[in-house]
């Protein structure tokens, strides 16, 4: 696309602008020298080069400014862009767990390559970390040389006034008048320039320079500060979050201590004495559903938990928990994230002696609260009993869905439960821990269902039926109560990233819309008495530059009764 | 009215609004091609402005105001105060106003009928796929309209308006859904903030990207010595205004970002969690930071940045269309 004219007319360009800094006068040695050497503001580079021969240092040196150059910069944001794309087409282990499992089945040879790669958890692989850790050392790399070289620049007056103002930006000039003051206009002009916002200074008694706009650089380099601050938040502070799940049934309750979560995962310096104790009880739970809008009947429309809380030296406390008003408790955030029926199902032994009886919860697996639950029965009957159980909440009329069972709506409307029961070693004695919310079929026998001769058992609520194999009972209760699952999470980063973000944001702001210009007035005597200059420099982006040189000279040359030459 | 007449209403206003928009394309292609018809005129006539490496250069020197150097019959070069930076307003042709009308005709249907949308659903019109591209397409439009006042656009009509024809088009077919309740997922006010300025971030790097194109357009047209497409900018005043759009729609876009992640962090329990849709929002934005980085670096700016600028939307437009549709993540809202 670039064709060579236009690329020539690009290097012209950089150039030329270079020309106001370098060419056309000495404005400051200090421009911005220490920007990379290619920042579009930066001096143009001597040509030809003579390279010299360099040493350790010196390969250090030139390793480090290649690092820390615009041209490394950009190629490392496009590449850390590039490096994401993976991680987005393949499940993430910490995103999808379950869906890297269904991946890993059905492309087994690929997952192979892409596990040695580290593609199912790209965003802490190593080559993804080494991309974002060598953007964020280039960062760091500009930005301290450039904020020293901010502090001295904030406490420099503005620059000489360059001898020749009709080669830069926005040049205007008054038409010459006799019996002008100079030192009047001067200072007049000092005046609007400070009224303006600029620093002032004066130069030989005829010409203000003035800068305005340094906000521009200190908001820029607060925005790639605050970069690194997420960053080392993040870092930092990741070690010590957790995250725990706590499935609680209406009437029950959770206790913030380690032995009380279904699960957790802890950051690296976690520590378990360091949970805040508190409680809650979960007291109700409901749902409302849709019933009203004909295409949308049964569409969730709101989830509440009301919860007792209870921390240690208070009153306890009625709150509630939806699912986007968490609650804050004892240095935790509390979750709604899931929800379902747990059945209440007891089983007797052949003489009628309670084995089993408790709430299970069943894991939803469609909209419609169709439900998977896990009986697990290892002793008080004569065999150990392992039961899968389905739930559907509303069953739909095998007259107009068939004869296997389908839920049709999540509400309980007509609620049925079916098992199938097996036996064998279920596992549980052999130390190892085992997923609740899980049975594996592959070594047990199964002795009523859809496998077997005998069929699987059928419960509505109240209702009791025989055990296969006879051995003994079961009930579901009259009333399924409801589950919520929680989310208990602890993260400390989440002030600072905020904060952070919160500068990141102002930064950014002030670093691309507050114009950062010089402006100078110079008066100039010659033929027909004396006459007043205008020009400006731009540095960095600034479209209105012009605009803001002629405001000044107008409000200048008005003052003086001055005109402005058309 | 029931609320289904009223969703009635809506889609009848959208497809006129559609109806309009077609007829705009149209006038604004037909004003394109009366550009370039002037243009291989007056590159018949004898005034020929030359990209000569010696006139890129003394148009920088003398900072905004742009000399060109024109050859007269006697072969010597002489310098002129310009007409070239088309502050100076154009005489439009017909066809350029007609377009212009047209769009605004359309646009007052277009948000009539993705407001009515809004009153039927009893809730801000964005909360799925349909709805949002009605609202991010009626944004876009709008931008580009107000746009006017400030600065002449009408040669990015046709890709403006030919642009969201076809998300209109799309939208009514592919990915129309009917009303239906909030999830409690979606039941907050950051529905109303995240979503829209995410929208109002997409029109404006979308005009940012149209513009890229016309300045790559001109750029090579200048590069081949061609004269420039009448009223169209230099290729330097077209990447300022790019720039300037674009900034805006990062801004916007920055916002976006940390808005869902706030939001995130209050219904999915984190502020970050690697979801599809946040990865590519991330590498939308890290494009374009690129981009801002380019216009900072040495011989990147010009056709290199407004090309960054282009991937830039391109990768907006994909985070729209493929992650929405066949991506797995928790932003599954598309309804479909």
């Amino acid at each position: 696309m670039a064709s060579s004219p236009s690329s020539k007319a690009e290097s012209a360009k950089a150039k030329s602008s270079n020309a106001a800094s370098t060419q056309a006068e000495p404005v400051d040695d200090l421009t911005d020298r220490d920007r990379p050497s290619d920042h579009f503001d930066a001096p143009a580079p001597n040509t030809p080069i003579v390279q010299p021969k360099l040493g350790i240092v010196g390969y250090l040196r030139f390793f480090w400014r290649q690092l820390t150059s615009m041209r490394t910069a950009l190629f490392l944001l496009l590449l850390v862009a590039f490096a994401a794309v993976p991680g987005s087409l393949v499940p993430q282990i910490s995103s999808d767990p379950n869906g890297v499992i269904q991946f890993k089945a059905a492309n087994p040879g690929w997952s192979k390559v892409l596990d040695a790669l580290g593609v199912f958890s790209t965003y802490t692989s190593v080559w993804f970390s080494a991309i974002y850790l060598l953007l964020f050392i280039s960062l760091v790399g500009c930005i301290v040389p450039r904020t020293i070289h901010h502090i001295n620049a904030l406490r420099t007056k503005p620059p000489k006034t360059p001898i020749r103002l009709g080669r830069l930006a926005g040049y205007v000039s008054t038409d010459p008048a006799e019996g002008v003051d100079v030192e009047k206009g001067i200072a007049d002009a000092q005046r609007i320039l400070r009224r303006h916002g600029y620093r002032t200074r004066l130069y030989g008694g005829d010409s203000v320079s003035a800068e305005r706009g340094y906000l521009r650089e200190t908001g820029n380099l607060v925005f790639h500060m605050a970069l690194v601050g997420i960053l080392l938040s993040v870092g930092v502070g990741g070690g010590f979050i957790y995250t725990g799940q706590k499935v609680v049934v209406v009437g029950k309750s959770f206790a913030n201590t380690l032995s009380d979560y279904d699960s957790i995962s802890p950051g690296r310096w976690f520590n378990p004495d360091g949970l805040t104790p508190y409680s809650l009880t979960l007291t109700k739970f409901t749902a409302i559903y849709e019933t009203q809008n004909i295409n949308a009947i049964g569409t969730p429309i709101d989830y509440t938990a009301y919860v007792t809380t209870q921390v240690p030296g208070q009153k306890p406390k009625k709150q509630t928990i939806k699912v986007n008003t968490p609650l804050r408790l004892g240095n935790t955030d509390v979750y709604l994230l899931g929800n379902g029926y747990a059945p209440v199902i007891t089983v007797r032994n052949p003489k009628g002696k309670v084995v089993f009886s408790q709430d299970v919860p069943f894991i939803p697996q469609d909209t419609n609260l169709t439900s998977q639950g896990i009986i697990k029965i290892p002793f008080g009957l004569s065999k150990q009993l392992g039961m899968i159980g389905f739930f559907y909440p509303t069953e739909c009329d095998p007259r107009d869905c068939g004869s296997a069972p389908v839920s049709i709506h999540p509400g309980l409307n007509n609620p049925v439960l079916t098992l199938q029961s097996y036996t064998g070693d279920l596992g549980l004695d052999n130390g190892k821990p085992e997923n609740a919310f899980a049975l594996d079929p592959t070594h047990l026998k199964e002795i009523g269902g859809f496998g077997t001769s005998t069929p699987g058992i059928t419960l509505r609520p109240g209702g009791t039926a025989k055990l296969p194999d006879g051995l003994g009972s079961i009930t579901l209760s009259k009333s399924v109560p409801r589950f919520v699952s929680l989310d208990i999470h602890h993260d400390p980063t989440q002030f600072w990233v905020l904060t952070f973000a919160i500068l990141v944001f102002l930064g950014l702001l002030t670093g691309l819309f507050v114009p950062r210009r010089r402006v100078w007035v110079k008066a100039v005597r010659g033929k027909g008495g004396v006459h007043f200059e205008y020009a400006g420099l731009a540095r960095g982006e600034d479209p209105r530059l012009s605009e803001a040189v002629l405001l000044i000279a107008q409000k200048h040359s008005q003052s003086l009764g001055l005109s402005i030459k058309p | 009215m029931t609320q289904a007449d009223i969703v009635q209403y809506s889609l009848v206003a959208i497809y006129s609004a559609m109806t309009v928009y077609a007829l705009a394309f149209i006038a604004f292609a037909l004003d394109l091609a009366h550009r370039v018809s002037v243009a291989r005129a007056s590159a018949a006539a004898p005034a020929v402005p030359l990209a000569s490496s010696l006139g890129a250069e003394a148009a920088m020197a003398s900072g905004a105001s742009t000399v060109t150097i024109t050859r007269r019959s006697g072969g010597t070069a002489v310098l002129d105060r310009p007409d070239v930076d088309s502050e100076q307003p154009v005489k439009h042709s017909k066809a350029a106003r007609l377009g212009l009308s047209f769009t605004v005709i359309a646009w007052i249907l277009h948000v009539g009928g993705t407001v009515l949308r809004g009153v039927a659903a009893g809730r801000v019109p964005w909360a799925n796929m349909f709805e949002f591209t009605l609202t991010a397409t009626a944004i876009i439009i709008g931008v580009f309209i107000f746009m006017q006042f400030w600065q002449d656009l009408r040669f990015l009509g046709a890709y403006v308006t030919g642009f969201v024809l076809i998300f209109l088009g799309v939208a009514t077919t592919d990915f129309y859904v009917d009303v239906v309740p909030l999830p409690p997922a979606l039941q907050s006010y950051w529905l109303v903030i995240h979503v829209f300025v995410a929208s109002l971030g997409t029109g404006f790097l979308g005009l940012g990207a149209g513009l890229a194109v016309v300045q790559l357009l001109q750029a090579r047209r200048v590069g081949k010595g061609l004269p420039r497409l009448q009223g169209i900018p230099t290729p330097d005043r077209l990447e300022t205004l790019s720039y300037r759009l674009t900034v805006l729609g990062f801004v916007f876009w920055t916002f976006t970002l940390m808005a869902g992640a706030i939001w995130a962090e209050h219904a999915w329990g984190r502020y970050w969690g690697w979801d599809t849709k946040e990865v590519w929002t991330l590498i939308v934005w890290v494009i374009y930071a690129g981009y801002i980085h380019a216009r900072a670096t040495r011989n990147w700016r010009g056709s290199r940045s407004a090309t960054l600028a282009i991937i830039g939307f391109s990768t907006v437009l994909f985070n729209f269309t493929i992650v929405n549709l066949f991506f797995k993540g928790l932003h599954s809202y598309s309804g479909l």
